[in-house]
């Protein structure tokens, strides 16, 4: 089943245009890696999807309903969240306050603070010091758990990798698995592609707002994703 | 000796009030940055509120506060709602001309309903009721009115550290964008914290008309009152603003004890005194 559908999206920044005509489908269960250049698009992407960006409402579908003309606080109702790129924790609140403020919509579902805690021990540890006390890795978690706490049907995933160290970006990966677990569908974006491509089944490759390439990761030609990326 | 005592525990108390008035400002400006010039206005129009009701009913002036908060709670909702969220992003500027707009509106009206003649509002014997500590008569009334003001702002500490609406005002002050992507509705929550500003204001208000005089006019100064109080209490902190109110109302009764046309200029003079030493306030706890 077809959870998230694009057809022909969008987005502006004032008189800039910066995604033209997107067509992008996710099956539900699925994890979809969007890949790119910087500036290709692809945080653009997501923010359009979330309700951060505003667009015409038939250009997003979800779970078969319009939601391009929503606000974001509206969308995380309708059950997609999104962990920002820079992580964006709130430095006014303590680790415990971050997660329980993803909770706020109330959505019911898998998620709870004991069950990001077990998947995130070292937060627990640190769950009443200020957000911005964590290291990058711990801060990253956090911003993952966060988002969970909203019991998302699908998970927009920002440059999880950004800043971080590899060894770091492993174990974050590494989790992703627990939350698809659940039936959680996921969309990566990444400018790390090899991580990107590990992680999910699909990808589709932003240039300039337009996609580029869009294939199964298993198998794919290296050729044609450099291709696809530089445009050249 | 104790002629000084009194004066000084006369100010502190004077202070709780001014905390009052404090609140509303320092809640509208922490969670939205917005800079409500009416907001004296407010407290003033709250009073006025209050005389109707009491003029239309003979309720005691502390009853018609079962009136007037709801209906300041509301009409904050509104107002934010559907008028200020417009100003928010216009920069700094607009939603200090849209308030002065506002606040030059409720004088002018309160004008043409009132007249221009000073009121009060009576509350009974609470008013004149003194408790005696060591050999300092203390007006029961002064006391209640500083029991409020510690009895809100601990409201206001559980409110903010305690439950998901406080979390979302502080997360919300923090990254307002981050806050809308994790579900939080911007303009419901501001409006939110408007209406609950508004409460205090209310408070203020009413506890305010039975203290001292009012008239149509009498909002800026409380305006400059609150000003002072937040700042000198230190932007962001809850408790400073009790403090900050106990310093300008000290500073006021030890000016007016030297001479009554002291009482205002001494309070100006600590607030400037603090401005120059800590710029920050006693107790800043922003972070931008």
């Amino acid at each position: 089943m077809i959870l998230l559908r694009t057809r022909g999206l969008r987005a502006f920044y004032g008189d800039f245009q910066a995604l033209f005509d997107v067509d992008l489908d996710v099956e539900e269960g699925e994890t979809v890696a969007v890949i790119g250049a910087n500036g290709a698009g692809k945080t653009t992407l997501l923010r359009a999807i979330a309700g951060a960006l505003a667009c015409d409402a038939a250009m997003v579908e979800f779970d078969g309903r319009a939601i391009g003309g929503l606000r974001a606080h509206d969308v995380v109702h309708r059950g997609i969240t999104m962990v920002p790129e820079g992580r964006k924790l709130f430095p006014s609140l303590t680790v415990e306050e971050n997660l329980m403020l993803g909770a706020y919509c109330g959505r019911a579902g898998a998620w709870n603070l004991a069950r990001v805690y077990a998947l995130f021990p070292v937060l627990q540890e640190l769950r009443s010091l200020p957000a911005t006390s964590l290291s990058g890795g711990q801060q990253q978690m956090a911003a993952i758990g966060r988002a969970l706490m909203s019991n998302p049907r699908l998970l927009l995933c920002d440059e999880l990798s950004l800043g971080l160290a590899p060894v770091i970006i492993r174990d974050i990966y590494a989790c992703l698995g627990a939350i698809t677990a659940e039936g959680t569908t996921l969309v990566i974006v990444e400018q790390d592609i090899n991580r990107a491509l590990e992680a999910s089944a699909r990808f589709y490759c932003l240039q300039e707002g337009r996609v580029a390439l869009t294939a199964a990761c298993r198998g794919f030609d290296r050729a044609a994703i450099t291709s696809a990326y530089f445009g050249v | 000796m104790t002629d000084w005592l009194n004066i000084l525990l006369q100010g502190a108390l004077l202070g709780g009030l001014y905390a009052l008035f404090a609140i509303g400002l320092s809640l509208s400006f922490g969670i939205m940055r917005l800079v409500n010039i009416a907001h004296g206005d407010f407290i003033v129009l709250s009073a006025y509120i209050a005389l109707a009701f009491i003029q239309a009913t003979g309720i005691n002036a502390l009853a018609s506060l079962a009136i007037v908060v709801p209906l300041m709670f509301a009409l904050g909702y509104a107002l934010q709602r559907g008028l200020l969220n417009f100003t928010l992003s216009g920069g700094l500027l607009s939603p200090l001309l849209v308030t002065f707009g506002i606040s030059v509106i409720i004088e002018n009206v309160l004008l043409q309903i009132f007249g221009a003649d000073i009121r009060r509002l009576h509350a009974g014997a609470i008013e004149t009721d003194s408790v005696a500590f060591g050999g300092i008569a203390v007006g029961v009334y002064p006391l209640l009115v500083f029991a409020v003001a510690v009895i809100a702002i601990a409201g206001l500490q559980v409110l903010f550290y305690r439950t998901a609406l406080g979390r979302a005002f502080r997360a919300t002050s923090d990254d307002a964008g981050t806050a809308e992507l994790l579900g939080i509705d911007n303009r419901h929550l501001y409006a939110m914290a408007m209406a609950i500003a508004m409460i205090f204001t209310a408070l203020a208000g009413v506890l305010m008309a039975i203290r001292t005089t009012f008239d149509p006019a009498a909002g800026p100064i409380r305006l400059i009152f609150a000003f002072e109080a937040v700042i000198i209490g230190g932007l962001g902190s809850l408790w400073g603003m009790l403090i900050g109110g106990m310093v300008l109302g000290i500073a006021q009764a030890v000016g007016a004890a030297l001479s009554p046309t002291w009482q205002i200029l001494a309070g100006h003079i600590a607030f400037l005194i603090v401005l120059v030493i800590r710029p920050s306030g006693l107790f800043p706890h922003t972070r931008d």
